[in-house]
């Protein structure tokens, strides 16, 4: 009962900004009871469709014979780049990813064909009586040979600040090196689908698991040659995304329209796991160089990066990516005088994408790696070296690119770590322990973050939402950000509860539709909750002012005399229960509905010139990770983990340690076990969680202390204060690399560096055991 | 042809006809509308697909509609006693154990499991016993202690 009559007269309401409200689906997640797009009940006829890929890395199309799979039993519908009414393209950006390939074919599970047919297991037979047969042609695989051949798909793009060549040259010390930083799949659990219903006229309505549902729709319109008022893109929850959802999801919601158009039948396209893995794409590899130089006390005076990242065979996001490696190149380190180069490799393989962090974990690994090796250089504790070379919180704090950083926090952050996860006693006794333990070494190591907030492609920063209150008093909510598991729906709820003082109950949270709220931008870059929960409020605050100037015309009191309490509003010395409030207005014909929006202030960048102001603000953070490594074996395990992070004022603090949590553990997963393997034809080995591993249970450290910054507060106007928590805290898994690196070092007694590449897979780490033994005995 | 199956699910008597070779995850999900199981893999990697059959934790993925004849399956819609929500539910929402939720109806199936088995784990036996239960989004450390409270509950 107590949901449909509020409390109006507790002092406080439920479900609140900065409460630890429960995720608004928790009860249907364990009862098996939340919808998916795959949950979705299936229309009757609907079909199911098998896209048929590549085989072969590079070639020429020389024939296709799909006579004999047209004729397949059960098979409805058959599409290639032909059967295209529009626009054979889904990309995000440039427009080269074919939805089919036309004529060539680029990577190894490059889509040719789809087929549909009354059930899935139809549709995969029928694929196999396809006969394609290609003309093969030299294929580029890797960083390397894409270099070597000069083949990018953008042009390169450098970024530079001071002196970095003369000061290199002048500096006491210097170290000039390379390292290898592997890629990562997303591995949302719940894989990549789309389910078409055509509708009256040209409409479709699409369910798609996507990140980017006006991205989608536009595709699917583009696709279909049908404006975009004729598409709908309707997601209520992802089974993770990850930004694997961003820009890839365009294909399979454009497949499953085509089809659905081309037949009148509902069409569904889900990928398995398999075909997930070979077809979508993933985290960019990078392969670094690097050239700093430095004074005794490892203060840096001048470095050079260089960047070279593995785009695929299309650019997708590539730049923005890589654009976003480079503006992290300085992690929380003031570098004035700096150089850095960045290539966005073409490859024959699968186009890689969005990942959380988005570049940024990558920009920030290599110079966590520079410092770290400049710590091993001077026998000094990395700690030192970091701190060091912190940006000062006055003076000493531009960044590469001439933007200040007017909120540095990591000081404070970084002294409270190191003294809550008990560093150096730790760090002694764990030198002692690697003195007499012959095999097994611990390591460890502390590692800070700063992570810049807002999409750096300007107009990107933009949300909309739509509030209606009903007369009964109950509220609905719609925004333009998508539920992917990360409590988006809500923080957002909790934002309009507090406006309107209602308990949270009375907010019902409902489907990113986007006819409800158009031209939005993905869920993505962290941004979720600060720009759908301040798009959100503005609506609630329209419908707010309406109300109260309601209120004080009723009461014939002034607009300042109306006072908004748990459930009711107080006007004067009368007190109005919210609902009776809504129900006069209503009859009043005062307006209970509104749109609201949101555009991130005070940010712009010049790209060419480098200069500007990318970022709205900063989110840091800091993690310790214990390692405990097996010499003989490679085998490590993270032992224990001590986490700090800054959210601001969290909005739900439970939500946010939840966050941190999880993207700390996919940070080290990606920096650890997680390997990408591809053979020497470029057909990706490690295709399915039997050969791909992402960290599983039997993983987790037994000791976690992961605590959110309680000073924290944002120092820019966010809503109420808080910041963005999905990707930053990704980047400290950094911590669990440097740990067992810091381990390996100790079979040489901290003489050689390890140099160890990522992922430090058992394999890696032994390469690494053995190479430093040689490296010292030599 | 379909082949006729008797069986028991969450308590009830249930029949259904299903073809040779399809997987009981398919026709629990596309015959009988229980989609709490979700595929995540297909090979028996990711839990994703868990139930029990007669008592036993199992990959529904990796286990034949036509197999189950006379045995006692359980999924996750029947862990619940109507309203009334059990321990490792409720602590998995307690210890907001949960993010995008896919994988949460395999956990709650595989801790059940679990406690049915050994009122008492460890917390290294509950890590080794979730280890075929993937979560991407969660970092497994709220799992593991809601499956510890829960059993800490249920043992009174
Ligand atoms: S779907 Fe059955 S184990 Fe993954
Ligand atoms: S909550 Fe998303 S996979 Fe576990």
């Amino acid at each position: 009962m107590s949901k449909l009559i509020p409390d109006i007269t507790k002092d406080k309401i439920a479900g609140g900004v900065y409460q630890n409200k429960l995720h608004d689906s928790g009860h249907k997640h364990v009862n098996g009871q939340a919808v998916y797009v795959d949950d979705i009940p299936e229309p009757h006829g609907m079909l199911h469709i098998y896209m048929g890929m590549s085989t072969v890395a590079h070639a020429k199309i020389k024939s296709m014979d799909l006579s004999e799979m047209r004729a397949s039993e059960g098979v409805a519908c058959v599409l290639t780049v032909e059967d295209i009414p529009g626009i054979n393209d889904y990309s995000p950006v440039k427009g080269d990813d074919p939805i089919f390939a036309e004529g060539k074919v680029e990577f190894i599970g490059q889509p040719i064909f789809a087929v549909a047919a009354d059930t899935i297991d139809l549709a995969r037979a029928a694929a196999k009586k396809a006969v394609i047969e290609y003309e093969e042609l030299p294929a580029i695989l890797t960083i390397a040979d894409a270099m070597e051949k000069g083949s990018y798909v953008s042009d390169p793009h450098v970024m530079a600040r001071g002196d970095a060549d003369g000061r290199i040259a002048t500096a006491k010390h210097v170290i000039k090196n390379s390292v290898e930083l592997g890629g990562q799949e997303q591995f949302y659990l719940e894989g990549m689908i789309a389910m078409s219903i055509p509708g009256e006229d040209d409409e479709v309505k699409v369910y798609s698991s996507t990140q980017h549902p006006s991205e989608v729709q536009h595709n699917v319109a583009k696709a279909l040659a049908v404006p975009d008022h004729a598409v709908t893109i309707e997601t209520r929850r992802l089974g993770g995304g990850f930004g694997g959802k961003e820009s890839q999801p365009a294909l399979m919601a454009s497949v499953s329209a085509l089809v659905a158009k081309a037949t009148g039948r509902a069409a569904k396209l889900r990928l398995d796991r398999d075909d997930d893995m070979v077809m979508t794409g993933k985290r960019h590899d990078f392969h670094f160089e690097y050239e700093v130089g430095f004074n005794d006390d490892g203060l840096i005076e001048g470095v050079s990066m260089l960047h070279a990242c593995r785009a695929g065979y299309s650019s997708d996001l590539t730049d923005a990516i890589a654009d976003r490696a480079m503006f992290h190149c300085d992690n929380v380190y003031w570098l004035p005088n700096i150089k850095v180069e960045s290539y966005r490799c073409k490859t024959n393989t699968v186009s890689n994408t969005a990942f959380r962090g988005f570049g940024g974990p990558q920009g920030v690994f290599l110079i966590e790696r520079i410092i770290d090796e400049i710590a091993a250089k001077l026998d000094k504790d990395p700690l030192e070296v970091r701190q060091k070379n912190f940006y000062g919180v006055d003076d000493n704090n531009v960044t590469p690119y001439h933007m200040t950083v007017e909120d540095n926090v990591i000081h404070e952050i970084f002294e409270e770590l190191e003294e809550s996860s008990d560093y150096q006693k730790r760090r002694a006794e764990i030198r002692e322990f690697n003195k007499h333990s012959k095999v097994l070494k611990k390591g460890i190591a502390m590692t800070p973050v700063k992570f810049g907030i807002s999409f750096t492609t300007t107009f990107l920063n933009q949300a909309g939402a739509l509030v209606h209150i009903y007369t009964d008093g109950s509220v609905k909510l719609n925004h333009g950000g998508i539920e992917m598991g990360q409590g988006l729906f809500t923080k957002v709820a909790q934002v309009v509860a507090e406006e309107f003082q209602i308990d949270i109950e009375r907010v019902k949270i409902t489907a990113t539709d986007t006819s409800k709220v158009p031209n939005t931008s993905a869920t993505a870059a962290s941004s979720g909750s600060d720009m759908n929960g301040m798009a959100a409020q503005a609506a609630a605050r329209t419908i707010k002012q309406r109300l109260t100037d309601f209120a004080a015309t009723q009461f014939q009191a002034s607009v300042e005399d109306v006072e908004w309490l748990p459930n009711r509003v107080r006007v004067g010395s009368e007190e109005i229960a919210f609902t009776d409030l809504v129900k006069q207005a209503y009859l009043n014909r005062i307006s209970l509905s509104s749109t609201g929006y949101y555009a991130t202030p005070k940010i712009h960048y010049d790209r060419e010139n480098c200069k500007g102001r990318p970022f709205f603000y900063f989110s840091y953070g800091a993690a310790v990770t214990e390692v405990l490594v097996d010499t003989l074996t490679g085998e490590n395990k993270i032992t224990r983990v001590d986490i700090l992070h800054d959210v601001g004022k969290s909005l739900n603090p439970t939500i946010d340690l939840g966050q941190v949590e999880g993207a700390y553990v996919q940070g080290a997963g990606w920096l650890t076990t997680e390997e990408l393997w591809w053979d020497q034809t470029g057909r990706l080995r490690t295709h399915a969680p039997s050969t791909y591993k992402i960290p599983a249970c039997s993983d987790r450290a037994e000791d976690m202390r992961i605590s959110l910054w309680e000073k924290g507060k944002n120092a820019e106007e966010t809503i109420y204060r808080s910041k963005a928590v999905g990707e930053p805290p990704l980047v400290l898994g950094i911590s669990a690399f440097h740990a067992i690196s810091d381990a390996i070092a100790s079979v040489t007694d901290y003489e050689v560096y390890p140099a160890l590449d990522a992922p430090a897979t058992a394999e890696r780490v032994l390469m690494a055991v053995d190479r430093t033994k040689k490296a010292a005995k030599s | 042809m379909g082949i006729h199956v008797s069986t028991k699910i969450n308590g009830d008597d249930v029949e259904f006809v299903c073809d040779a070779e399809e997987t009981l995850l398919d026709v629990l999900r596309d015959r009988l509308n229980l989609t709490g199981a979700k595929e995540g893999c297909a090979t028996g990697d990711c839990g994703a697909c868990s139930v029990t059959i007669d008592g036993r934790l199992t990959c529904s993925c990796l286990t034949l509609g036509a197999e189950v004849e006379g045995r006692e399956i359980g999924t996750v819609e029947g862990v619940a006693k109507g309203n009334e929500l059990h321990p490792i539910q409720q602590k998995i929402l307690d210890n907001a154990a949960l993010q995008c939720g896919v994988c949460t109806p395999g956990i709650v199936v595989a801790a059940k499991a679990l406690l049915e088995k050994k009122p008492d784990p460890s917390e290294e036996e509950i890590r080794y016993w979730m280890a075929g239960n993937l979560c991407r989004c969660t970092g497994y450390d709220k799992i593991i202690r809601a499956i510890q409270d829960a059993a800490a509950e249920m043992r009174g």
